[in-house]
């Protein structure tokens, strides 16, 4: 079932359309950017995006902290949400379950299938992010990267790095993921399920700006998602990175639980 | 001691929330070799019931056991034997009709190589009258189609038990013809078939048992050859009804102009003694109903009682 779903999600339109379109705005930055050598200040506007001026080996990095706040949750959301209420909608979730396909094994596929896409559609932004920086903005200074403490990193040290932050950007969508699914195992209409999580989505980063929210704070699901800036510090700073990570496992945990628990014993009446 | 029954019900109930008894006390039973058609109107619970038998829907209460096994507890072990029709096709519009059965196959347990698999694919796409050589996706199929391709997918594995949720739905009566032939022959070869239908003409020309569902009560449930056996009373016409009344006093149970009902085990007995009499007759046999009749009377009974 997982090689079939995995199948599926290569084959069909939806998820390279949709991985285009996550690429396109990292793209029209770059352009911008090179064509104008505007950059916002050293300090504001989104990670990294003041420094790939000077060194666009950076792009990876600032291509996926502009897509990571919203663009990429909510691609996640859709392919979540879609996972199991599209099977409904579709009328072959009755056909996969009397086929049979376990219902355990059939929600591990798609969870499975959701995390692949994640990977895939991260890959995919780092490696455009790449090229764009590469053809448009130009290389590494022959000093090294400057790190955001100010000391130079060396080039082995900047793809350990990268490499992390990619790990790190994955692990973030694995609670949006878990949280689509859980609503698409609720409902039988994705869309429905993708706005749910996109609800869920705003709500956290709405009261991550309300200082009367802080006791929640530490838990929101956004709270820690650019945190990765930090490991671009002389030393790597590790607090927020741990906490995030951890954030997410547990939002995993949770609502990957409850879709199980609600999947389980559902009346598939569709 | 007779063998387990393929599909057996105890006390089968669904509520649904608001106290809505879809399915009631429902006892079905489907033996081996059997073609069961599943009757009743629609919104009767025939869906309902079906989907508590592949464990798709949880029953409130009572008990399914399908192939001698527990449902649902044992469903995923069990199904590979069932193939199933559930109210109306599915498949994902964006394939052909072939990679829907392919995916399919190959998404479960026990799935063929993919050789194999594709032979397979040829032979029952052929056998339910679709070309295998279609490359379009199932997003252009017409509903008859669908519903050929569904039954594609539930021939595939070969398997012992069909349960087919009205399965002519959506096609021309050239293919209903097509598709009863295509099961009357799996049932020869010793395949047994469970199909749902509100047509009684569909189900009186293919099964061999029949139950009737209504209001989610399972009113009747017998051999299709007990329903048409005589009833005991003999239909007589004749060109003199009155000297007929007069002979057969007391055993007449209904008269309409010329026609009589009578009260009388052996059709060929009254027969001489009309004769014998002077009678005319000019129609006779014994009184046979037919499932329209049966049904009618089942579920109007049934009515009355709840």
């Amino acid at each position: 079932m997982i090689r079939v779903e995995l199948w599926q999600l290569l084959r069909r339109p939806r998820t390279w359309i949709t991985i285009a379109a996550l690429n396109a705005l990292p793209a029209v930055v770059a352009v911008l950017l090179a064509l104008t050598d505007l950059g916002p200040r050293p300090g504001t506007g989104p990670p990294f995006l003041s420094a790939v001026l000077t060194d666009g080996t950076l792009f990876p990095l600032a291509a996926l902290g502009l897509v990571l706040p919203l663009f990429l949750p909510v691609a996640v959301a859709v392919v979540g949400g879609d996972a199991v209420a599209g099977e409904s909608q579709g009328g072959t979730l009755r056909y996969l379950l009397v086929r049979p396909v376990p219902r355990a094994r059939l929600l591990v596929a798609k969870l499975v299938s959701v995390v692949a896409f994640v990977v895939l559609a991260t890959l995919a932004v780092a490696v455009v992010g790449y090229v764009l920086g590469l053809l448009l903005l130009g290389d590494a200074p022959v000093t090294g990267t400057v790190s955001v403490s100010g000391s130079t990193l060396t080039p082995e040290q900047m793809y350990v790095r990268t490499a992390m932050t990619f790990v790190y950007v994955v692990l973030c969508m694995l609670g949006v993921a878990a949280i689509a699914l859980f609503f698409s195992t609720l409902t039988e209409s994705s869309v429905g399920a993708a706005l749910g999580t996109i609800g869920l989505l705003i709500a956290s980063t709405v009261l991550l700006g309300l200082d009367a929210a802080e006791p929640l704070e530490p838990y929101l699901m956004t709270r820690h998602w650019l945190a990765f800036v930090d490991l671009f510090r002389d030393p790597i700073r590790w607090g927020d990175v741990v906490d995030g990570t951890l954030t997410q496992l547990a939002y995993l945990v949770v609502f990957a639980g409850a879709a199980w628990a609600n999947f389980a014993t559902k009346d598939v009446a569709r | 001691m007779s063998e387990e029954p393929l599909v057996r019900t105890q006390a089968l109930t669904k509520l649904y929330r608001g106290g809505v008894r879809a399915v009631d006390d429902v006892a079905l039973e489907v033996r081996r070799g059997d073609v069961y058609g599943f009757l009743g109107a629609n919104g009767s619970g025939k869906t309902t019931t079906i989907r508590m038998l592949l464990g798709l829907v949880r029953p409130t209460s009572g008990e399914v056991h399908l192939l001698g096994q527990p449902v649902p507890r044992a469903v995923d072990r069990v199904l590979t034997r069932v193939g199933a029709l559930v109210e109306g096709p599915g498949g994902y519009a964006h394939l052909s009709g072939r990679a829907n059965l392919q995916v399919l196959d190959a998404a479960g347990g026990g799935s063929l190589r993919r050789a194999a698999r594709r032979r397979r694919t040829d032979e029952v796409l052929e056998h339910v009258g679709l070309d295998p050589g279609d490359r379009r996706p199932v997003r252009t199929y017409s509903l008859g189609m669908r519903q050929r391709l569904g039954l594609a997918a539930a021939l595939f594995r070969r398997p012992e038990l069909l349960v087919l949720d009205e399965p002519t739905n959506g096609l021309d009566p050239q293919g209903i013809t097509e598709i009863r032939e295509l099961l009357l022959a799996l049932n020869r070869e010793g395949t047994t078939v469970l199909l749902s239908s509100h047509l009684l003409a569909e189900v009186e020309q293919m099964s061999t048992r029949v139950g009737v569902l209504a209001d989610g009560r399972l009113v009747l449930q017998d051999d299709l050859a007990e329903l048409h056996a005589p009833t005991g009373r003999v239909r007589l016409r004749t060109p003199d009804p009155d000297r007929a009344v007069a002979l057969l006093a007391g055993r007449v149970e209904h008269r309409d102009g010329d026609v009589l009902l009578v009260r009388s085990p052996d059709a060929a007995a009254l027969n001489a003694e009309l004769v014998g009499a002077g009678i005319p007759v000019a129609e006779l046999g014994p009184e046979r109903r037919s499932l329209e009749q049966v049904v009618l009377a089942a579920t109007g009974a049934a009515r009355e009682a709840s």
